[in-house]
């Protein structure tokens, strides 16, 4: 790890004034940032530590029906704040469904939003990677890679965002509130991540300085707390990321489908958003053949960056699969095993 | 450039000087305090051998800046007996074979602590396997484990039961 500057700002203003210099980096809990520092892939110059400005950990659910949720929220705390996983049940899930017990209970929501990629050659200091440092190539191209992106991927960099907890946000039109040197602004956060294009170095649409503060859910997004789960396929059962997942939600009026969210993960460098899967499931009956159709509409753009066909098909089926269950319902409880294919079949023993 | 940071560990507060700000949590309580049951495993947040409690919360200390906790109260494994009567979660690891080469052991017994105060997970094994995934045994002591928490938890229950009855 490099040596480095530590600054403890105490109020919004300072932090956002000390980490406008070049080289600086916000601090949360640190449970991504400092990984990358260990191993040499993020160099800060300066740390700007966030943890003790107040204010920010709060969940607020405001008159208006909204929920606003100050970034340094832990990751359990939401997941557990009854009224919050009461309207928003598949964050919950993803929530719970990612990471450990430990790291959720120190991870941020700020932090969550702006985690960096897994992608191993990024993690790998000796390894080409463009996002790393931009010009140098990328060896996930013809290396390793079947946990590649397959949508919005782009010759320079075929990373994946590697969040549960963006999937749902995204799906349910999730805004961030940003501070920084010019004041308050606030941005959808499906715009907040950025596709790879020729700069996969530049992952959000923030300028050096800004600051998540909060994240807000609009009251629309709690009337599809019936119908709404995550699912999340992985390479175990439990602390792995996503080799796909799915958020599905609906509003069901008179046995047909009145508006329809969904999203995937795992497949790109943001949240991937699936308004054309959206359009096919409107005003549809809830069924197989429509969530077949849907699935194909998500999944039409995609095309492999290596070894990952298969991702393309086993998101397919994601998709179908997280359809159905929240046509099914969302569950009384976030699932022993959240967002697993084993418990959500019913009867399935898992692990014994 | 030199810091001076306040902390409880095991209930004694601590004034430690630091003259450098990379220091985390674990190697504060390793080689600072010299509190070495916390064991260093990865030292990346994967393994869950150097999980502590924090402010009541279960932490990888190893992604945890010792700056950054700054007046917190810190739990780590030799804090949790009471002279020499085991804590019940120590007891039911004894008794339930828990584990083998003990490496992962502090690690694993602070996570159950933690566990069994969140309270999420009862007595549903299910629930405690999901519940304790963050603390890897290469041994494989894993069924062990998993008796252990949900003893340990319906011992930890029993007097709140009583109380509340």
């Amino acid at each position: 790890m490099n040596l480095f500057d530590y600054v403890r700002p105490a109020s919004v203003a300072e932090a956002i004034a000390a980490a406008s210099e070049p080289g600086a980096a916000y601090l949360a809990a640190g449970t991504n940032l400092l990984d990358l520092m260990k191993g040499g892939m993020s160099r800060p110059m300066r740390l700007v530590d966030l943890s003790r400005l107040p204010g920010l950990d709060r969940i607020d659910h405001l008159p208006d029906g909204s929920v606003r949720i100050g970034a340094l929220v832990r990751n359990a705390d939401l997941a557990h704040d009854a009224a919050f996983a009461r309207s928003y049940p598949a964050i919950a899930e993803a929530l719970l469904s990612g990471a450990s017990p430990q790291l959720r209970n120190a991870a941020t929501v700020g932090g969550n939003l702006l985690q960096r990629t897994r992608c191993a050659y990024f993690y790998d200091v000796a390894s080409a990677c463009n996002k790393r440092q931009p010009g140098a190539g990328c060896d996930a191209r013809g290396g390793e890679n079947r946990l590649h992106a397959v949508l919005g991927w782009s010759e320079a960099c075929i990373a994946t965002h590697p969040s549960d907890f963006c999937v749902p946000l995204v799906a349910l039109d999730a805004v961030v509130e940003i501070e920084g040197s010019s004041g308050r602004r606030e941005m959808a956060l499906e715009a907040l991540h950025r596709l790879p294009g020729d700069t996969p170095h530049r992952e959000s649409a923030l300028a050096p300085g800004d600051l998540i503060v909060a994240l807000r859910l609009p009251s629309e997004a709690r009337a599809f707390a019936p119908h709404a789960r995550y699912l999340k396929l992985r390479e175990r059962t439990s602390y792995a990321f996503a080799l796909v997942s799915a958020a599905a939600a609906f509003h069901i009026e008179d046995g047909a489908i009145g508006a329809a969210r969904l999203a995937l993960g795992g497949v790109a460098a943001k949240p991937w958003r699936a308004r054309a899967a959206e359009a096919v499931l409107a005003g549809a009956r809830p069924g197989d053949e429509v969530f077949r159709r849907a699935a194909e509409a998500a999944l039409a753009d995609a095309r492999p960056s290596g070894d990952n066909a298969f991702k393309i098909e086993l998101a397919r089926r994601v998709v179908r699969r997280a359809l159905a269950l929240a046509a099914a319902g969302t569950p009384a409880r976030v699932p022993a095993l959240p967002a697993s294919p084993f418990s959500s079949a019913p009867g399935a023993i898992h692990g014994v | 450039m030199n810091f001076s940071i306040s902390l409880t560990v095991n209930g004694v507060r601590r004034e430690v000087g630091l003259d450098d700000p990379r220091v985390t949590l674990l190697d504060l309580l390793r080689e600072r305090l010299h509190l070495t049951g916390t064991k260093k495993g990865c030292d990346r947040g994967q393994c869950g051998a150097c999980t502590v409690l924090v402010d009541g919360r279960r932490i990888n200390a190893c992604l945890a800046l010792a700056l950054s906790q700054d007046g917190a109260e810190v739990l780590t494994i030799e804090g949790v007996a009471r002279g020499d009567q085991l804590h019940p979660v120590q007891a039911a690891f004894i008794a339930h074979d828990g584990f083998q080469c003990g490496f992962c052991t502090p690690g694993q017994i602070m996570s159950a602590i933690g566990l069994i105060g969140e309270g999420q997970a009862g007595g549903d094994p299910e629930r405690v396997r999901e519940g304790m995934s963050g603390n890897l045994c290469r041994c494989g002591a894993y069924a062990g484990i998993t008796e252990a928490v949900i003893e340990a938890q319906e011992k930890l229950a029993a007097p709140a039961r009583r109380r509340s009855a």
